[in-house]
């Protein structure tokens, strides 16, 4: 009895798997406006589907102006943050039908950082922070013939740090990085940490003191918006806290 | 991609319009960017210290305002028992004059403290960050010191 019913269930979502779904726009355009507009499209599409291929869609078949960045479209290079339903996420690693498709699905550029259209901002101020820490491996002597050899426990103390993709979903939903943007950000501390943490590199109380700084861990209020935002499900919060420990362990 | 202008009117004319191609909307300056006015790098420990002194001082605060809460208006027949006389008596022992001085610091630094970083946080503008800091480390200074004076210079006699 149950199978007929299954059957034509089955049957039904075989046969158009599309809905119609109202992608809402914030677009900005500074050569129309210095004010930005929210603009709907509906659309066809298939609810398993991304964010990203509703985007694409409307790009290539309905208005070749939306802009917005992409690169790999597989939640690898970090090109695709942006503020979708009101939080921060990749477009590539959002699929609609997780997201609530009956109501408008809004989509806008990521706050705290300048628009320079539609969904595209200038990183520059995030990559600055991203530079003053420092996010190289620093050693002193001679270099090894060999790679340097670490043992599997001294890796895994900054395992999760080493996943960031420099995405700015954090850092732009930091209420502390929105104020005046002075702050390092929750990224720019994750690499750090990434360094710090790392027992091959020597300049940790470099970076210590780098992130010591007015606007450095200290600002950080613990509100956990960054470790929601990682689409790379690091624990930023927890890698901040551990700075700010090492900061006052190191020196006491 | 081309800036085409025909097709970007998907967002529709905008009223008093006086932005095109050649003469774009004013770009907003990135807050983080190195120029003259941003403030120097700060090496200090201050933050740090700040930080810590929150931490420290809020677990100490707890046992005292819990305890001068419970004194004052639980035990022994709660407020209504509070007059000049009970505070005479109480700051007659030094260690209710050593409690009330160490509240009273802690609890102005503490609470000073907690406002300067939300002003940090709130404030956008620097002159407005200047006049509430100033405000708060005035009214700070003033209370610390009026109630240190009273603390040491109470006097159970005076008419």
């Amino acid at each position: 009895m149950a199978t007929p019913v299954l059957d034509k269930v089955e049957a039904e979502s075989a046969a158009s798997p599309y809905i119609t779904v109202t992608m809402r726009i914030r677009r900005f355009n500074p050569e129309i406006s210095d004010a930005s507009v929210w603009e709907d499209f509906q659309i066809e599409i298939d609810p398993k589907e991304r964010v990203l291929d509703a985007l694409h869609k409307i790009k290539w078949d309905v208005d070749g102006t939306l802009t917005f960045r992409r690169s790999c479209a597989h939640g690898i290079c970090g090109s695709d943050a942006m503020r979708i339903n009101g939080k921060n996420r990749l477009a590539c690693k959002t699929l609609i039908k997780d997201i609530n498709p009956e109501k408008p699905i809004t989509v806008e550029a990521i706050k705290g950082l300048t628009v320079l259209k539609d969904l595209v901002v200038d990183m520059e101020p995030f990559f600055q922070a991203y530079r003053d820490v420092m996010p190289f491996l620093v050693t002193k002597g001679n270099e090894p013939t060999r790679e340097r050899l670490q043992t599997a426990e001294d890796r895994e103390r900054f395992d999760d740090t080493t996943k960031c993709i420099l995405c700015a979903a954090c850092t732009s939903s930091c209420p502390v990085f929105w104020n005046d943007g002075q702050y390092f950000g929750p990224a720019a501390i994750v690499n750090a940490h990434r360094f710090i943490f790392d027992s091959r590199d020597e300049a940790g109380e470099q970076r210590l003191e780098i992130l010591n700084d007015k606007d450095g861990v200290w600002r950080c209020r613990t509100t956990f918006n960054c470790t929601d935002a990682c689409p790379r499900g690091i624990e930023v919060t927890k890698a901040i806290q551990e700075v700010k420990r090492a900061l006052i362990t190191r020196r006491f | 991609m081309s800036a085409d202008t025909t097709s970007s009117a998907a967002i529709g004319p905008v009223e008093g319009a006086v932005y095109d191609v050649d003469n774009p909307a004013p770009y907003i300056e990135a807050p983080r960017k190195r120029t003259g006015k941003t403030p120097k790098a700060t090496r200090g420990n201050f933050e740090m210290a700040a930080w810590l002194f929150m931490r420290l001082s809020g677990v100490v605060l707890v046992v005292l305002v819990l305890g001068h809460l419970l004194i004052q208006l639980f035990l022994d027949g709660g407020v209504s028992k509070i007059g000049f006389a009970f505070v005479a008596g109480r700051w007659a022992s030094p260690f209710w004059q050593v409690w009330d001085l160490l509240m009273l610091w802690l609890a102005m630094l503490h609470g000073a403290n907690g406002l300067r970083t939300v002003i940090n946080d709130y404030a956008e503008r620097a002159n407005t960050r200047l006049w509430l800091k100033g405000l708060l480390y005035t009214a700070t200074v003033f209370t610390i010191l009026l109630g240190t004076l009273v603390i040491f210079t109470f006097d159970p006699n005076i008419r």
